[in-house]
């Protein structure tokens, strides 16, 4: 069995969900299976089309917001969902949305980012994450 | 400095910031025979380590790098 690398995504501002899609980009590449769970924030940065248009920073940080994302413009970064899309593509990776917070902002999966595979519940990803190797929460 | 290895594909990852230059070669990997030898081209100064991590944990074989100045070119052969 493939080691597992287990990623809650709680953030939803860009420097995170960078750091996250960064994560589970090497995570995949490197042959392990990843397993993003979103949750609060983070099912917020998957709406659909919210990518497109989302350009929070960390809120200690808000004054290098717009020299970061340009930075990322010039050095033509790719974006977190392109990395994502990346990750998809050549390795097992899973981003599931947590139900809790579905049902808090009345969402359903199809209000959500098609890269968002399903919808599951806490015991879900504690019963995945028990076993992974690496497990991190952003 | 000419390298010695034939390469069956050439990945160019120049200017590439991380994670690209360990994706481009998952991706590019995939579509190699066993024993085949990619070569990849890379600027980004993670690469050094990541890319020798990357052929340790997948099973394939690093066989050589070749530096100039900013830029090092990698030599992976496909596990066969």
């Amino acid at each position: 069995m493939a080691e597992r690398m287990s990623l809650v995504l709680f953030s939803g501002t860009v420097d995170k969900l960078m750091a996250a899609s960064i994560l589970a980009t090497g995570g995949a590449a490197m042959g392990m299976e990843v397993d993003i769970f979103l949750t609060t924030w983070g099912i917020e940065a998957f709406r659909a089309g919210a990518y497109k248009t989302n350009q929070k920073v960390s809120a200690d940080f808000e004054e290098y917001g717009p020299v970061m994302m340009e930075a990322m413009q010039v050095k033509k970064a790719p974006s977190w969902m392109e990395n994502l899309k990346g990750a998809k593509e050549i390795g097992e990776v899973t981003i599931s949305a947590c139900s809790m917070t579905m049902e808090l902002f009345g969402l359903q999966l199809s209000d959500l980012e098609p890269i968002v595979d399903e919808v599951t519940g806490v015991a879900t990803f504690v019963e995945r994450a028990r076993e992974s190797k690496i497990s991190l929460f952003i | 400095m000419t390298p010695s290895i034939q390469a069956d594909r050439y990945i160019d990852a120049k200017g590439q910031m991380c994670p690209m230059p360990v994706l481009m070669l998952a991706k590019a990997i995939r579509d190699l025979q066993p024993g085949q030898v990619l070569a990849l081209s890379a600027t980004d100064k993670g690469a050094r380590r990541d890319i020798p991590a990357w052929a340790e944990k997948t099973g394939n074989k690093l066989l050589d790098v070749i530096e100039q100045a900013d830029l090092l070119t990698f030599y992976i052969q496909k596990a066969v």
